[in-house]
């Protein structure tokens, strides 16, 4: 028993260890981040994390609390940054019309709701694969301005994330059309019988779709290639222009997903508000996770974590009665200082220090001896 | 070097792109709403006899809004071949484009000039001809800097008078007592100036609690987390007061997942803005129990002025808000008031 | 004696995590001396460098400039005691002109208007024998006088020791002369230079006194004349060297004999002429030439890295084309490109990823290479060509020149190539992995691979290739083999041939 517990602690004590060597490697930051931030709601409030179980209006027993809020509040932003973390390592640059081509695969989405006399299942397939072929089709014409006439990326998408909310708004016409359906609401909010937020459950799914593509090809290997080292890359037979293409294909994907999520939580599409703003939340949480924004490596678990950072954040703001219109200087304060953490200057210093203090450490041990 | 002057060049097509983009969404309604207006009049002309009235009428164009759509609807609907007159229109963001619109009316030799102006200035040279050339002007939706002289009326909506009708409506609902969630819109804009002004004063007073004030900027999503935390926190709260209906729909999502009831007979009151059709449905259902508009239906008055129906001792006419109660809301209501499909 | 001593380092430690890159490392230099500091890569002279000009800081030992301690915190500290750098790339921006170029950064430079700028810079380029104007743009300078401007530019700042690491390995002979007589005219002046480079004749060409380096310790310091250039290799690898000359020969007869692999008529590329050329099955041969002379672009037309515009290729007699490098990779071709880091490592990814890289890219975009796998060829390779790394995890961009060029090799090897392009595989690296890289071409060679080899020491060629194709100013002047291949003859072919492709 007391064995058990030696082990524990020392467990525990090899993690933090880990942790502060920077053994993590680019998790650490993000790590310690929602660390920091889960210990500093447990003191504010220590039932702050509690998880209740209850019913909801449709009956169906559901989880609720502050932490499935977060997890599910930060679903679109968590399978955005995914897309978004492909793009960033292939090209070296981010993609800023997400939000826009979000409302504009939402509004293809509900057009072909809207459009047939019954919604089921088929339906809203049928939708969800025609906001699949639209995002992807726009996310081509970004890619194809990156990958073909090497524009640089966010000037690229500079001309989507301009017009592409107009572009929403003739899809369906200017109105914001609503949607309702058992099976949105599934999408949205809960399945019945399943406690656990279904965007949630799309995210672990998307996921998943990514580690086995990983798995099942050369993406990874190649898309790294080309963003470090294009010349390199193309010497050894790697089709770049391809790559940075697929990546942002991939990403339209992602949007397309992030969309119907976003539709199908309110069963309304409003194309001025739908993501509002979400690309910079996006590219935040590629870079919290740790991704060089210039491109090369990447951890897609990162992005994953710096996403549910930036949730958790605005949650605690909001629980804290900040006013929302706060919320976002607080936002950009703490994220400024997750991002000078991870600056290579500051990491050098703090090597420097840990350094410092194990050759210490030595000495005195050396001296007690 | 070139990589610059190409980057430079991109940009700059970047820029033509979107003003091109900008033109299609103005231009592009203008020229058809002008064409259809113009197709109306040929088939009006043939049937031309002394009792049609024409009425030329200057609007922003319906895609600025919502509001703007119905708004537009009802001008259509009210100024009707039907009802005897000769409609015709020009819809622009742009004063200046508006500016040209009223002087080709003018030209035309219109009997009644109609007006939203996109700016409150500019407007003295087009209504001192008009004026001259003996056409009568009336501005709807929104006033114009100019002297009382040039117009015959202004039919407009006082954007803290909708706050007041939906403020009274919750007082007279007798709650025991009142704890707030009220999620305001963009801040600045008029909408949320008017509509949180009257609130804010029963807070100010101390005669309701408000258990949290955020803004969600008109973001669905965004209300429904506000909503969201403060269920999390266990705050007990028995009104939400969404500034539009999107915020308010956000809100129930909320109330929803959570379990608690909302509505007619519900333990929440639900309080929206702006009646689109589906949510005074929401309304009829019981779902919500408020809905209150900033009235886009100035046509009937205009016209009941024009007819000699009615007649005016103010030039400043403030248009009638609409607060529709989900015990006394009807099927007509939907139909004639509600907003979009 | 001691009154010439210009600058003293002792005992200078230099700890990286979990490898001692320093150890008890003395070094002195002397007023009005050049001095040549050598050892293998990864010797630690890069180390000593660094911690010398600031970059680094040393983790013990001490540092005097003229009897005087000081303690250099920064590239700043450095310069302010007089020690300057010139690195292997230059650092100064090319689109400003010289004399731009030479006043950047320091404080004086902002007080003093563009004309005074102007005049004083063309007057220390004059001094200096630097045959660039102060108005002209940097970029559009050679690059032997950029670097050159660059010493300018340390010797206007005071400098009394001025670094020099690896300047030469990018100039042609005529540049290296320059350079070296502006070496000597300031030695003259009384400025100690530490120079460091890979080229052994160099060394012997303007060197008074030698610093030899092994594995972070210091072997020793000798003048010149007590150290012939066969005992300063032993010296720096440690061991003696009767198999420097000892490479095995390769009968020309048998190679002729056997069947053409590769064969290309009228071959041209956006940056090469057309030419003709064949290589044999299981042949080394080479393509020799000054720097710009064509032999890079005319192997990389083969292997289809430029735009090809033209020209009929046959593959074992078989037609077939080849437009980008992947199409070479399918008939079994592989490239080892001339500049390393440009076009070789992916520098952050583990060694195992970029030896698996060319092999993963000719099986496919859908058929990974498994984890496990992976590990396997990475770790039988880095066995095979000893590589030196941590692990095979580490990012290649860590490792040392010689060690990345044999993960780029292992990364050709591993694609079973039928004949591989080898654009100088040798550059930049420790005479002891040159020597495995030389006896690796020749055991290919008998395994039936065919070689190309290209190295701008003729010396390696003329050890490895049985035929040298000659080029001069973008056309093949000649092709030696026999007894034509040594040295005189391939200078005199470079220096007057005729001119053998349009």
């Amino acid at each position: 028993m007391n064995n058990e517990n030696e082990n524990f602690l020392t467990g525990i004590k090899k993690f933090f260890k880990k942790i502060f060597k920077g053994g993590l490697g680019q998790l650490t930051i993000p790590v310690i981040a929602i660390a920091l931030l889960v210990v500093f709601n447990i003191i504010r409030d220590p039932s702050f994390f509690s998880i209740a179980i209850q019913h909801n209006n449709d009956g169906n027993i559901v989880l609720a609390g502050n932490l499935i809020s977060i997890i599910n509040g930060a679903s679109e932003l968590a399978v955005l940054a995914m897309g978004m973390t492909l793009v960033t390592a292939a090209c070296g640059g981010q993609d800023i019309s997400v939000g826009a081509m979000a409302a504009i695969a939402g509004s293809a989405f509900v057009k072909v709701l809207k459009s047939a006399s019954v919604i089921n299942a088929p339906i809203v397939l049928l939708g969800f694969l025609m906001a699949c072929l639209v995002a992807v089709i726009f996310a081509s014409f970004n890619g194809t301005l990156v990958s073909v006439f090497k524009i640089q990326p966010m000037i690229a998408t500079l001309i989507l994330y301009t017009c592409g909310r107009s572009i929403a708004y003739w899809i369906n016409g200017g109105a914001t059309p609503t949607v309702s359906s058992p099976i949105i609401s599934g999408i949205g909010s809960f399945i019945p019988g399943i406690p656990i937020p279904t965007p949630v459950l799309i995210v672990i799914a998307v996921a998943i779709i990514f580690k086995l593509v990983f798995h099942f090809t050369s993406l990874e290997l190649f898309t790294q290639s080309v963003g470090i080292n294009g010349s390199a890359a193309r010497l050894n037979g790697i089709n770049s222009t391809f790559i940075k293409l697929l990546s942002f294909m991939i990403l339209g994907l992602c949007v397309a997903v992030a969309g119907t999520i976003g539709v199908s939580r309110l069963g309304l599409i409003n194309h001025e508000t739908l993501l509002l703003d979400v690309e910079m939340d996006t590219i935040l949480a590629v870079a919290i996770g740790g991704n060089s924004l210039g491109g090369g490596k990447f951890k897609i678990s990162g992005s994953i974590i710096g996403a549910y950072v930036i949730q958790m954040l605005t949650i605690t703001l909001y629980a804290m009665k900040v006013s929302s219109t706060d919320v976002k200087a607080y936002k950009a304060i703490v994220i400024i200082i997750l991002v000078v953490i991870g600056s290579p200057v500051i990491k050098a210093k703090f090597e420097k220090l840990m350094t410092h203090m194990k050759n210490r450490k030595k000495v005195s041990v050396k001296g007690a001896q | 070097m070139m990589k610059k002057k190409f980057g430079s060049l991109v940009l700059v097509g970047s820029l033509m792109a979107s003003l091109l983009f900008s033109a299609c969404t103005s231009g592009g309604s203008t020229s058809t709403t002008s064409s259809t207006g113009s197709t109306g009049t040929a088939a009006t002309a043939t049937t031309a006899s002394a009792g049609v009235i024409k009425v030329g009428v200057v609007n922003n164009p319906p895609s600025e809004s919502g509001y703007r759509e119905a708004n537009v609807k009802d001008m259509e609907a009210v100024f009707s071949t039907a009802n005897g007159y000769e409609l015709k229109t020009a819809y622009s963001l742009k004063n200046d484009e508006q500016l040209q619109a009223a002087q080709g009316f003018i030209t035309e030799g219109v009997d009644y000039l109609l007006i939203s102006a996109a700016e409150t200035t500019g407007w003295d040279e087009v209504l001192k001809k008009a004026q001259e050339a003996g056409i009568k002007v009336y501005l709807f939706d929104r006033m114009i800097d100019v002297d009382e002289g040039l117009y015959e009326a202004a039919v407009v909506s006082d954007m803290s008078a909708e706050g007041d009708t939906a403020v009274n409506w919750l007082l007279s609902q007798n709650l025991p007592e009142y704890n707030v969630i009220h999620i305001q819109g963009a801040m600045g804009s008029d909408a949320q100036i008017g509509r949180t002004g009257a609130l804010q004063a029963q807070f100010d007073a101390g005669k309701m609690n408000c258990v949290v004030q955020q803004t969600a900027t008109w973001d669905e999503a965004e209300a429904k987390k506000i909503v969201e935390s403060v269920i999390n926190s266990g705050d007990a709260f028995n009104v939400i007061y969404a500034e539009n209906d999107g915020m308010a729909k956000g809100a129930v999502a909320a109330l929803d997942e959570a379990g608690i009831t909302h509505g007619v007979n519900g333990d929440v009151i639900v309080m929206g803005f702006d009646c689109n059709k589906w949510a005074l449905r929401e309304l009829k259902a019981g779902a919500w129990n408020y809905d209150g508009q900033c009235s886009p239906f100035q046509a009937q008055i205009i016209s009941d002025l024009i007819q000699g129906k009615t007649s005016t001792s103010t030039k400043k006419i403030i248009n009638e808000e609409k607060g529709f109660d989900a015990k006394t809301i009807t099927d007509a209501d939907i139909d004639t008031y509600g907003l979009g499909e | 004696m001691q009154d010439n001593t210009l600058l003293q380092m002792r005992n200078i430690d230099k700890l990286f995590p979990g490898v001692k890159a320093l150890s008890n490392v003395d070094f002195t230099l002397r007023k009005g001396e050049i001095h040549a500091l050598m050892g293998e890569n990864g010797a630690g002279k890069s180390t000593l460098i660094k911690v010398l000009t600031g970059v680094y800081q040393m983790d013990g030992g001490e540092i005097f400039v003229e009897g005087e301690k000081i303690s250099i915190r920064s590239p700043q500290d450095a310069q302010n005691n007089g020690i300057s750098t010139v690195y292997q790339e230059i650092t100064l921006c090319p689109n400003l002109t010289v004399a731009e170029n030479m006043f950047i950064g320091r404080e004086e430079g902002i007080l003093v208007n563009r004309r005074t700028r102007e005049k004083l810079a063309a007057k220390l380029l004059d001094e200096l024998g630097i045959p660039a104007r102060s108005t002209q743009q940097l970029g559009s300078c050679s690059l032997a006088v950029q670097q050159m401007v660059a010493i300018a530019r340390a010797v206007d700042m005071k400098c009394k020791v001025l670094i020099l690491d690896e300047p030469t390995s990018s100039l042609d002979d005529k540049e290296v002369n320059m350079l070296f007589d502006l070496m000597r005219d300031l030695k003259s002046q009384g400025v100690g230079i530490i120079f460091v480079t890979h080229f052994l004749e160099q060394v012997y060409e303007v060197c008074d006194r030698i610093t030899v380096l092994r594995n972070g310790e210091l072997v020793g310091e000798y003048l010149i004349e007590d150290l012939p250039q066969v005992e300063l290799v032993s010296k720096m690898i440690g061991k003696e060297l009767d198999e420097l000359s000892n490479l095995g020969e390769i009968e020309e007869k048998e190679i002729e004999n056997k069947e053409v692999f590769y064969e290309a008529k009228g071959l041209s590329s956006s940056d090469a002429l057309p030419f003709d050329f064949e290589i044999h099955k299981g042949e080394v041969n080479g393509f020799t030439g000054l720097l710009g002379s064509g032999r890079s672009e005319s192997v990389r037309a083969i292997f289809g890295a430029d735009k090809v515009n033209g020209g009929e290729i046959k593959i074992k007699g078989e037609p077939v084309k080849i437009t980008k490098p992947i199409d070479a990779m399918k008939h079994g071709i592989g490239y080892l490109a001339e500049d390393r880091k440009r076009d070789g490592i992916i520098a952050e990814l583990s060694v195992r990823e970029n030896i698996i890289l060319a092999l993963q890219v000719m099986k496919g975009f859908f058929k990974p290479i498994s984890r496990s796998e992976a590990e396997a060829f990475a770790d039988e390779y880095i066995k095979v060509l000893n590589i030196k790394t941590a692990s095979r995890e580490t990012p290649i961009g860590s490792l040392s020149g010689g060690n990345q060029q044999k993960v780029i090799l292992a990364r050709w090897l591993l694609t079973h190539p039928d004949y591989l392009i080898l654009d100088e595989p040798t550059r930049g690296i420790d005479v002891g992995t040159k020597l495995e890289i030389q006896k690796l071409v020749l055991k290919l060679a008998e395994d039936g691979v065919s070689v190309t080899f290209i190295s701008s020491e003729v010396e390696e060629m003329l050890r490895t290739c049985s035929r040298l194709i000659v080029m001069r100013d973008r056309h093949i002047v000649g092709e030696l083999k026999g007894k034509d291949l040594n040295q005189a003859q391939v200078m005199k072919t470079i220096a007057g041939g005729e001119a053998k492709n349009e």
